[in-house]
């Protein structure tokens, strides 16, 4: 990370699918080392922006910056991580961990050595050695957030990290990665639609509307991370989400 | 691995490749004890009604018929098998490369593939013949017979497996910035093996079957040599006939139960536990 005082900003982003608009202008600054959540109904192309980010797609209108310079060419700048856990059912925990140093270049054996220590950091050490279906669904999650991480990137893109998790499993989760990520301390972009992640997770709650996707509000969360997991009941924290609540039904009502 | 079933979050139990090997075993014992059966009646048919043996032979003299011919059966056995494990070979050494260039380049996609499925349509069975004439009498018209006949189900196989992997977990390496040679390696080839396999184990049926067709049109040596001279003695053998039959059939088995193994060795994933 260089001394730029936004580590990723999206300027007038449009994007469009043949007649649907799915993205409209969209502009949105996020700090190096700060966590920002897009919160917005079910398909109204969050999705869609973090395919733009990712370098998956290019936007029809708009650039994205990274340190603030525009990047064209941005496959690799940030470490993605899709709603499922799209873990490589023929690699054990260590190989799929070590994934992306493969992808580099990096030997296998290399690639696990590098894994063995964030998996012993993180909990996962006893699973090094564990095939992806003997693992459950929470596991097989954490697995995929290390291999997210593994290349120390300076951006992290969450597409609703937790979405097919039940709810017990996705809130010792959260608390786990909201430990990892301040541990780390990358800049990250998380999509959801769930308020009380947004709320527990984020600095700055970012609201979008429906379909197409644009910015409605945003909404500093301004308590110190990681939080504990008594926070969620904390008198301010209730307030924050009622505010995220009304402000995503506001954007809902506007034209 | 030790304190495996103490520790959160593990879906399977302690040992589930030795379990699954005694499911394996138990799942044997009803077409046994099937196949035991009706050779029972068969032999009980053929001794009460006094049956002419050149016409349908007990399956005791068919056994006992057969083991006195061993000294000819077994040359025979050993010909075939090498007829059909080459043309399996050579049929895996050019669908797969094929397979993976119907993957890699568009225009070779719809170039080629309809005319793979196409070719499908030709009786291969009555090529014999003219491979006959193509490849001589030795072992190659046997080794190509068996590779036409089993090259169509590993490469459909291998062509729609290498297409069955996930475009999101592809989208998902793409943004780790792997190369299209990655993509294929680490994600498309293993994705496409249990296909491959399917495919394998198909071409595994034909492979004596066809090699014995090939036989027939013209050959010294192999089992449709063998059962063809049995056939053609005064009097006729039909027992040994029968029993080279049972013979093709144990080896199409035993064939299928290494390409099993093949399988489980190509796919540890699958069975085994952690290291």
């Amino acid at each position: 990370m260089t001394g730029s005082p936004v580590a990723l900003e999206l300027r007038g982003i449009s994007h469009r699918f043949g007649d649907l608009l799915a993205v409209e202008r969209v502009d949105l600054c996020v700090a190096p080392g700060e966590l920002v959540a897009l919160i917005g109904p079910s398909g109204c192309g969050k999705s869609t922006l973090f395919d733009i980010v990712a370098g998956l797609a290019q936007p029809d209108a708009g650039e994205v910056r990274f340190d603030g310079r525009p990047v064209a060419d941005r496959l690799g700048a940030s470490a993605y991580m899709p709603q499922r856990d799209a873990l490589l059912p023929w690699r054990r925990v260590d190989a799929n961990v070590g994934l992306p140093l493969e992808l580099q270049g990096r030997r296998r054996a290399e690639a696990r050595r590098v894994a063995r220590p964030l998996l012993e950091r993180f909990g996962l050490a006893d699973f090094a050695g564990y095939w992806p279906w003997q693992l459950s669904g929470g596991m097989r999650h954490r697995v995929a957030f290390l291999r997210t991480v593994i290349s120390r990137p300076g951006l992290v893109l969450l597409d609703e990290p937790f979405g097919d998790l039940d709810g017990l499993t996705r809130a010792d989760l959260q608390e786990w990665l909201g430990d990892l990520l301040v541990e780390l301390g990358p800049t990250v972009a998380l999509v959801t639609h769930d308020v009380a992640e947004a709320v527990f997770l984020a600095d700055r709650v970012v609201v979008l509307t429906p379909r197409p996707a644009r910015v409605a509000a945003e909404i500093p969360v301004g308590l110190p991370r990681p939080r504990p997991a008594a926070s969620r009941e904390a008198p301010e924290v209730v307030a924050l989400e009622r505010q995220v609540r009304e402000a995503l039904h506001e954007a809902a009502w506007v034209p | 691995m030790r304190t495996v079933a103490a520790l959160p979050g593990v879906a399977a139990g302690s040992t589930p490749q030795r379990r699954r090997s005694l499911l394996r075993l138990g799942r044997l014992g009803p077409p046994v004890v099937l196949l035991a059966a009706a050779a029972g009646a068969w032999q009980a048919i053929t001794s009460a009604l006094h049956v002419d043996p050149t016409v349908l032979p007990g399956p005791v003299l068919v056994v006992t018929a057969t083991w006195a011919e061993r000294a000819q059966l077994w040359p025979a056995m050993v010909t075939t098998t090498l007829e059909a494990l080459l043309g399996l070979a050579l049929s895996v050494a050019v669908a797969l490369p094929l397979a993976v260039s119907i993957d890699w380049w568009r225009p070779v996609r719809s170039g080629v593939y309809p005319l793979i499925v196409a070719s499908q349509t030709l009786p291969v069975i009555v090529l014999a013949p003219l491979v006959v004439i193509w490849f001589g009498f030795g072992l190659g018209p046997k080794i190509a017979l068996v590779a036409l006949f089993s090259f169509f189900p590993i490469a459909v196989g291998a062509v729609q497996g290498l297409g069955s992997a996930d475009p999101e977990v592809l989208d998902l390496l793409r943004t780790m910035r792997a190369t299209r040679r990655q993509l294929l390696t680490k994600v498309k080839l293993p994705c496409a093996l249990p296909q491959v396999f399917t495919g394998l184990e198909i071409s595994v049926t034909y492979a004596f079957t066809s090699a014995i067709v090939a036989e027939w049109v013209g050959a010294t040596q192999g089992l449709g040599v063998f059962m063809t001279a049995a056939a053609n003695d005064a009097p006729r053998q039909t027992d040994v006939v029968l029993g080279a039959t049972v013979v093709t059939a144990l080896l199409t088995v035993a064939l299928f139960g290494v390409v099993a193994a093949l399988q489980r060795a190509a796919m540890p994933w699958r069975s085994r536990g952690p290291a």
